[in-house]
Parts: structure tokens; sequence; C-alpha cells
């Protein structure tokens, strides 16, 4: 199956800066991926891209096969919901649902669409609740049985309760669809529940990327005695390290299991993983043979 | 029917902790042959987790054998874990019992005592690695 969304040395420049630079990722078809980051990482810039809102600077990326910038029939089966959750919000419900089936060919009624009919047809969108208007764009984005869905911060403005109402609907959905899903959240914890995939950009590059259960299969917390560091038997790269009086802790990327009994070993959730990668003062230093940014091809 | 439960924070991969709470449950008997397991639309809509999470933690423990899938019809228990062992649960629960009464009379508390059983239960299965 070919990949969903693929790019390589993408880049987008405003003016001076560049929002995303050497951008080179693969999402495979079927995938739920996290794209992780803190704000201004690049995230929004990569999904305009990704739905022909905008042109690169330079690199290339194709969506489904096709490039979204210059053939826009790529973008009959990518469905969108960029944040706040954009709705004609003078319109009702009833007729929000109307205009998708008539703008949509794909259009057919999925189990998002219980949801609509229970939410009154002719309440005003204006007059929802911040939940309801979420899972209202998504029901409508499902209903272009789009083969990739890409969320742009949809839990912004979602209480906790709302935000796992949205994304039970959303997983119910992918079950129903097998869309390829990419949400875009700076809120690591919202997204680690779902995600079988990540993207983490910092500062407009790929800072790390791959699949979740072998990330982290492959990361470990070492805790011992604080000592001089030489080689730990099975570790492939230190991604941060900490001191707190005698004792230091190491977050590692491993090649084989430690079975150094000095070290106590601890997995790390994928939260805890994505802040140690995300914050800037506890970033390795790049090894002289490694070029460009930190990837995990996995 | 069994129920899933997730910790996000653990690091345990989801799928993983699908397949060891099916295990645990077949370990203490509570799952036996024929039981059926929870659709892959049931758990994603309980959890609100990902069906291909769901998916690969039912194809994991068919590879094992554990289960199996029926088109049409659903996800089954196909053998258990819990015969050879759970015969010897009684026995080994006493002995422990005896142990953390000696652990609490030498003045450990509840943290040390964890902490000690977890430290040797490493070194034995570094041990065994080794």
């Amino acid at each position: 199956m070919s990949p969903a969304l693929q790019t390589r040395a993408l880049g987008k420049r405003y003016g001076r800066g560049w929002a995303l630079r050497d951008c080179t990722l693969t999402i495979p078809a079927g995938a739920v991926v996290g794209l992780a980051g803190p704000n201004n990482a690049g995230k929004s810039t990569l999904l305009d891209l990704a739905v022909g809102l905008l042109a690169p600077t330079e690199g290339e990326i194709s969506v489904l096969g096709r490039d979204p910038w210059r053939d826009a029939g790529a973008l009959g089966s990518v469905g969108y919901v960029g944040q706040d959750a954009p709705l004609y919000r003078s319109f009702t419900v009833g007729e929000a649902v109307e205009f998708a089936r008539a703008t949509n060919v794909r259009w057919q009624p999925t189990a998002a669409h219980e949801f609509l009919a229970r939410l009154s047809s002719d309440r005003r969108i204006s007059t929802l609740s911040a939940g309801e208007r979420a899972r209202l764009a998504l029901g409508l984005a499902l209903g272009k049985r789009p083969s990739l869905l890409l969320l742009d911060e949809p839990f912004a403005r979602l209480d906790p309760l709302a935000g796992r109402e949205f994304l039970q609907m959303l997983m119910d959905g992918v079950a129903e669809t097998d869309a390829t899903v990419v949400i875009a959240s700076h809120v690591t914890a919202d997204i680690e529940r779902v995600c079988d995939h990540i993207v983490l950009l910092t500062g407009g590059r790929v800072r790390l990327e791959g699949n979740v259960d072998r990330l982290l299969a492959s990361h470990r917390l070492l805790t011992g005695a604080s000592r001089p560091l030489g080689r730990i038997s099975g570790v492939r790269e230190i991604v941060r390290r900490r001191h707190s009086g005698r004792q230091m802790t190491l977050l590692a990327r491993l090649d084989r299991p430690i079975v150094d009994a000095s070290w106590s070993v601890d997995r790390i959730g994928l939260e805890d993983l994505l802040l140690a990668y995300m914050t800037p003062e506890q970033l390795p230093t790049p090894r002289a043979h490694e070029k460009g940014p930190l990837r995990w091809h996995g | 029917m069994i129920e899933f439960h997730l910790e996000p924070r653990s690091g345990v991969a989801p799928y993983l902790q699908i397949v060891q709470q099916v295990k645990e449950a077949l370990r203490l008997g509570l799952l036996d042959v024929g039981d059926q397991l929870p659709t892959v639309r049931d758990v994603v809509a309980d959890l609100a987790i990902n069906p291909n999470t769901v998916a690969k933690a039912y194809r994991d423990l068919e590879r094992d054998g554990l289960v199996v899938a029926r088109p049409g019809r659903g996800t089954f228990i196909a053998s258990t874990l819990a015969a050879p062992s759970l015969e010897h649960h009684e026995m080994l629960r006493r002995q422990l019992k005896r142990w953390l009464e000696a652990a609490e009379q030498a003045g450990l508390d509840e943290e040390s005592i964890r902490a000690l059983i977890s430290t040797t239960l490493r070194e034995a299965l570094v041990r065994r690695v080794a």
C-alpha cells in the first residue's frame, strides 16, 4: 500500500524565517499519527501543505500518491478539520449536513451521524457547545469517507469529557472507514492514548519520527549512582541526563536490553518521552556522522 | 466478558497492555476456553483507543494460539495458561505471606518491602537473561 503522506526535504519559508525545513517523513496508510510539538513548531504549516493551502518553498510532498498543490483532485479523499472546528455559524445543523452531502460526491452516512441526528437539526451552529461543534465538524469530515483525515489542534477548546467523547467518535470513525489520521496537538497527553505513529516537530524540523510501539520498546530510563559515563552495554544513545545529588537518571535509546544490574531500568510513557525530546536544553549534541535532524526509522 | 483498561503513562505499549490483561486473566482462570473477547469496535468505543491497537493485540494472541478469530462471530479463547501453575498458587501465596510477616517483624515498611522485592526480582531476571 502506498503511503498516505510522504515528504522529502520539504520546506516552507515565510519572509526570512523557515516555518518548516528539511522535513522528510513517511506516514504509512492506516496509521493514527500524532503530530506533536510545541507552538510554532511547524505542525499547522505541514498540514496546510498537505491540503494544498500552501505551496512548498522547497522539497516535495505527496498525499495519497498525488501532489496536493498542483493536483487539487487529490483532495477529494482528504478530510481536514482546522483549528476551532470552522463551520458556518449561521447555518443550522441540518443545513451544514445538507451542504456537506451536496458538495461531496463520496458522502455516505457513518456512525458519527447517529450523533449528528441526535443534535437537533434546526439548531444554529452558533448555539452548539465547543464539544458539539467539534464533533459536528468531525462527523462532516468523516461523511466524506476520507482516506486521509487531518485534524489541527482538535482538543484546544474542549474540556476533558468533551475531548474523550471526540476521541471516541474519531476512533469509531477510523474503525468504520479505515482512514489514515493525523492529529496535530501541542498537548501530548491528548494524543498519546490513540496514536500508533509519532511525528515530533521542534523549531520547524523533524525531531523524532516512528512507530510508537517501537519507540517505547527502544527507550528506557536508567537510574543509578552518579558516575563518569563510559559506554553502557546496550545503550545506543543518551537522549537526556539528569543529576540529583548522588543519583543520576538517563533517558537512553537502546539497541539491546540492559543487563547491567547497577542500573535500575524503567519504561517511559509516550508523553514523557516526547517531552524529553522536546525540551531544548536537554537536546543531545548531534554527533558528527549524523546529518540533519535526528530521526527514528521504524 | 473481560473489560480492558489502559494505563497511558506506564510505558507499556497499549497493544501489549491488552495482551497482558488477557494473559493475566487466563493465568488467574478468569477467562476460559470458549469465552468471547469483546469486539474491536466495542473496545474502541469503550476505551477511545485506536482500532489498530486492538486488532494488533488480538493478532498477537492468535499467533500465540491463545485465541481464535471466527470471521463474522468474534474472537474466542482457544487455550488457557492456568493449568500447570494455578495449583501451586496457594502454597506460594502462603510462603510469601510468611516472608512478608518476617519482613514486617524486621521493621520494613511497605515501601521498603516493595523496593526489596523489585530489586531482587530484577536481579533474578537479569541472571536468567545473562
